[in-house]
C-alpha cells in the first residue's frame, strides 16, 4: 500500500470521515488517494488557518478528534494561528502536513518551512515521518497523545516521497510510550485531605474550568456542587461546565466576570480549583487573589499546578473521576450564612446594561437566547462580542460556548462553527462576532455556501476593535489610536449583508432595536446555507464588569460611575 | 540556587531542541547542558545546570517531564554526586613559565595535551570547584582559550 493510502485508512481506524484543508504541491499524492476514497468528506477551505480552526471547532462540538490538512512551506505555516489557540485550550486535534521530499529537507526547497520547528511550541507533539513504515504507528501514536491527559494538538509532518512510497499497511493496536504515562486517578491521600478541608470551609467557592468539558465532568461537577451546596464560578473556558441558571452559580469571574463571582472569591476560605489554570485574566494581581483562602487545584496538568497561585493541596487526575470520588466522601451541607451573603451581591449588583431605544449588543444577545431557547451552540470571535455572549447569552450544557480563550484569536469563530456544524449538523450553530474579527476569516462564506454549511453570524458591528477601543477610552484619555474599521463614524465598512449577498449566501442588516426579533427568526428560518446579520450597534458601548489590568478582582468597575 | 538535573530522553532527532525550546520559550536560564547516549543506545542522558528559585526548578521538572519523549528528569539537589566538568584550556607559556604552569598542573592532576613553541594547552577534570581554582592559578599567564563541556553527574553508590 502507498504511504498516502496508509494515511487514510490510519485515519479510519481512529473513525475519522471527514478532513478539512487546501491541498498544495507536495501532497498531491495524498489528495489522489482522497479522489478514489468514498468515505471521507473533503472540506475545501478558503485559508489554512480556517481549516484549523474549523478542525478545532468540530473537536469542541463534537468531543472527539478532528483532522486538517495542507501542504508545505505556507500551507503548514498558515496552520500556526489555529494550533496555538488549540494548544493554549488543550483541545485535541490532528494537523497533517507535506513536506519536500526527504533528499531536498534541509535544502531551501521550494515551498519548504521548518514544520516541526516552527510548531514545536504550539504543539503537544509533532513528528517528521522519515520512513514510510513508521507512518501507521506514527498516526496512532499522535491520536493517542491528541486525545489523552491533557489533550493538544499534534502535527505529522509527512514528506512527498513517503507518501509515495509503499509498504505493508497493519495500524498497532497499542501505543506505549515509556516516557509518557498520564496519572488519572488523584492520590487517595490527597482527596482525603481535600474532602477533610471542603467540609470545614464556611465559605467554599468551586472555580471550574474547561478541563471540566475536556474531561466531560459536567454531571460530576453539578452532584459535587449540589452536595456541599458549593458556589460554583466558571472561567470562560468552563462556560457550560456548570449551569448557568443554577442558584449555586456564580457566573464567569475574572477580568469580565461578575461582581458576586468576584467578591465570593475574594472573601471565601476555600477555593476548590477544578481544571483551571489562574490565567491571568482570572486572578488579576496575583498576590491578592483569594486572599484568605486555602487553595485546592485538581488538574491533570502537573505543570498547572502551583505555576501562578501556590495550591495548598494539588491533586493530579482527572476531574470526572476525582469530582466523583470528593462527591462521595463531602458531608451534606446548606451554608446559609455564606449564600445569603452571596445573594446579597447578587442583587446589590447583577449583570446589567443600559434599557433604552438604542440599539445595544446586549440586548440582541438577550434576544438571540430567546429565540433560541437557549438551544444553540454558540461559537465567537475574540473582543467585546466575546464577553458580551458570556454574559447575555445562558449556557447549560457543556460544549455549547466556544471560543479561544487561551490564545484569544480574532477569526476563530466563523470557522469553529463551520467545523461544529459539521459534527453537529442538527444543532443551531450561531457565531457572536465583532466587525474587526468577522474580516479576518471572512472568506470562508465561500466555503460555507459551496459546502451548504447552515450557520449564522451575528456581526455586532460598532465600527471599531471595540475592546482596544474600550481601553483607550479608560485607560489612555480616549485617544483612538488605530481602531475606527470605517472611512468615518458614519460610514462603516463593509457593508456585510451585500458582502454575504455577493458569496450567495443571505445578508440582513438590522439598525433598529425593534427589528431585532424579526430579523433573527428570519435568520434562523434560513436553512440552505450561513447568514451574516450586520447589527449596527452603539459604537461606544463597553463591557462591564471591567477589572483594570494589574488591580485584585474585587476593585471591579460596575459601570462607567 | 543552582541546580543539576539529570534528564533521560528518548534518543531521537529533535529532542535537544524540544529541551532548549522548553527553557527558552519559559524564560529559564541554562548554565551549562551537555549530552551522550548512555548505556542503552536508544537512550540520551541530558545534564543541565540551572539556576532558580525552588518554585522555577519544581517548573523546570514538571515541564521536562510533560514532554512525551523524556523517560525520566532528576534533580540531584539532595542526593550524594559525583560531578564532573572537563576543560581544555590554552595558556600562553614561553620556555621560562613553562615548568611553572607544568608544576600547578600536575598538582591539579591536570594532564598537558599540548605544547608549542609560546603555548601549552592542558586537559583538567573535575568538580567546578576545582576547575576553576585551576583557571584562576592560569589567569596571570594569560589565557588564550577556554573549551568546556559542561558538568556531568552521577549518583555515588549502587542506585
Amino acid at each position: 500500500m502507498n504511504g498516502a493510502k496508509i494515511i487514510l485508512e490510519s485515519l479510519k481506524k481512529e473513525k475519522i470521515n471527514k478532513l478539512f484543508g487546501i491541498c498544495g504541491g507536495s501532497v498531491i499524492p495524498l489528495f489522489d488517494e482522497i479522489y478514489k476514497d468514498d468515505d471521507i468528506e473533503f472540506i475545501l477551505t478558503r485559508h489554512e488557518q480556517a481549516a484549523a480552526h474549523m478542525t478545532d471547532g468540530y473537536s469542541r462540538a463534537t468531543g472527539e478528534v478532528g483532522v486538517c490538512v495542507a501542504t508545505s512551506g505556507p500551507g503548514a505555516t498558515n496552520l500556526v494561528t489555529g494550533l496555538a489557540t488549540a494548544y493554549m485550550d488543550s483541545i485535541p486535534m490532528i494537523a497533517i502536513t507535506g513536506q519536500v521530499a526527504t533528499h531536498l529537507v534541509g535544502n531551501d526547497a521550494f515551498q519548504e518551512a521548518d514544520t516541526t520547528g516552527i510548531t514545536r511550541p504550539v504543539t503537544k507533539h509533532n513528528y517528521l515521518v522519515t520512513d514510510v513504515k513508521d507512518l501507521a504507528s506514527t498516526i496512532k501514536e499522535a491520536f493517542y497523545l491528541a486525545r489523552s491527559g491533557r489533550p493538544g494538538p499534534v502535527l505529522i509532518d509527512i514528506p512527498v516521497d513517503i507518501q509515495k512510497g509503499s509498504c505493508k499497511f497493519t495500524y498497532p493496536e497499542k501505543v506505549n510510550i515509556r516516557g509518557y504515562k498520564p496519572k488519572t486517578s488523584g492520590h487517595t491521600k490527597q482527596i482525603k485531605a481535600a474532602v477533610k478541608l471542603i467540609n470545614a470551609s464556611k465559605k467554599p467557592v468551586v472555580y471550574a474550568g474547561g478541563g471540566v468539558i475536556i474531561s466531560k465532568a459536567s454531571k460530576e461537577l453539578r452532584a459535587f456542587a449540589a452536595k456541599g451546596k458549593l458556589p460554583v464560578t466558571t472561567t470562560l473556558m468552563g462556560t457550560g461546565s456548570y449551569p448557568a441558571d443554577s442558584e449555586l452559580s456564580l457566573s464567569m469571574l475574572g477580568m469580565h466576570g461578575t461582581y458576586f463571582a468576584n467578591h465570593a472569591i475574594q472573601n471565601s476560605d476555600l477555593i476548590v480549583a477544578i481544571g483551571a489554570r489562574f490565567d491571568d485574566r482570572v486572578t488579576g494581581r496575583v498576590k491578592d487573589f483569594a486572599r484568605g483562602a486555602k487553595i485546592i487545584h485538581i488538574d491533570i496538568d502537573p505543570t498547572s499546578i502551583s505555576k501562578i497561585v501556590n495550591a495548598d493541596l494539588p491533586i493530579v487526575g482527572d476531574c470526572k473521576i476525582i469530582l466523583k470520588k470528593l462527591t462521595k466522601d463531602i458531608e451534606t451541607k446548606k451554608r446559609s450564612g455564606w449564600h445569603k451573603q452571596i445573594s446579597k451581591w447578587k442583587k446589590e449588583h447583577p449583570i446589567s446594561y443600559k434599557k433604552d431605544k438604542k440599539l445595544r449588543p446586549q440586548y440582541i444577545i438577550e434576544q438571540l437566547y430567546e429565540a433560541t431557547s437557549g438551544k444553540a451552540i454558540i461559537t465567537t470571535e475574540v473582543g467585546q462580542h466575546q464577553m458580551w455572549a458570556e454574559q447575555f447569552y445562558k449556557y447549560n450544557e457543556p460544549g455549547t460556548f466556544l471560543t479561544s480563550g487561551g490564545l484569544g484569536t480574532m477569526g476563530y469563530g466563523f470557522p469553529a462553527a463551520m467545523g461544529a456544524k459539521m459534527g453537529k449538523p442538527k444543532k443551531t450553530i450561531i457565531n457572536i462576532a465583532g466587525d474587526g474579527s468577522f474580516q479576518m476569516n471572512i472568506q470562508e462564506l465561500a466555503t460555507c455556501v459551496i459546502n451548504d454549511i447552515n450557520v449564522v453570524n451575528v456581526v455586532l458591528n460598532n465600527n471599531y476593535l471595540g475592546m482596544v477601543r474600550q481601553w483607550q477610552e479608560l485607560f489612555y484619555d480616549r485617544r483612538y489610536s488605530q481602531v475606527c474599521l470605517g472611512k468615518s463614524h458614519k460610514e462603516r465598512v463593509p457593508d456585510f449583508a451585500k458582502v454575504a449577498e455577493a458569496y450567495g449566501a443571505k445578508g440582513i442588516t438590522v439598525c433598529k432595536k425593534e427589528e431585532v426579533m424579526p430579523a433573527i427568526k428570519e435568520a434562523l428560518k434560513y436553512k440552505t446555507g450561513p447568514v451574516v446579520m450586520d447589527f449596527i450597534i452603539e459604537e461606544e458601548e463597553n463591557v462591564y464588569p471591567m477589572v483594570p489590568a494589574g488591580a485584585a478582582i474585587d476593585e471591579i468597575l460596575v459601570d462607567m460611575a | 540556587m543552582k541546580h543539576t538535573i539529570s534528564v533521560q530522553v528518548e534518543n531521537k532527532f529533535g529532542v535537544l531542541a524540544r529541551i532548549s525550546g522548553l527553557f527558552s520559550a519559559r524564560g529559564y536560564n541554562i548554565n551549562s547542558l551537555a549530552v551522550g547516549e548512555t548505556e542503552d543506545p536508544e537512550i540520551s542522558r541530558i545534564t543541565i545546570v540551572v539556576h532558580g528559585d525552588e518554585s522555577v526548578l519544581e517548573q523546570v521538572t514538571k515541564q521536562l517531564n510533560k514532554l512525551p519523549d523524556v523517560i525520566k528528569v532528576k534533580d540531584f539537589l539532595n542526593s550524594d554526586i559525583i560531578k564532573r566538568d572537563l576543560i581544555l584550556i590554552k595558556v600562553s607559556a614561553n620556555k621560562k613559565v613553562r615548568p611553572e604552569i607544568i608544576e600547578i598542573a600536575t598538582i591539579f592532576r591536570a594532564k598537558i595535551v599540548d605544547v608549542a613553541k609560546e603555548s601549552i594547552t592542558i586537559e583538567v577534570t573535575g568538580d567546578e570547584d576545582k576547575v576553576s581554582a585551576f583557571m584562576d592559578l592560569m589567569r596571570p599567564y594569560k589565557i588564550k582559550e577556554i573549551v568546556r563541556t559542561g558538568v556531568i553527574a552521577i549518583e555515588r553508590g549502587g542506585k
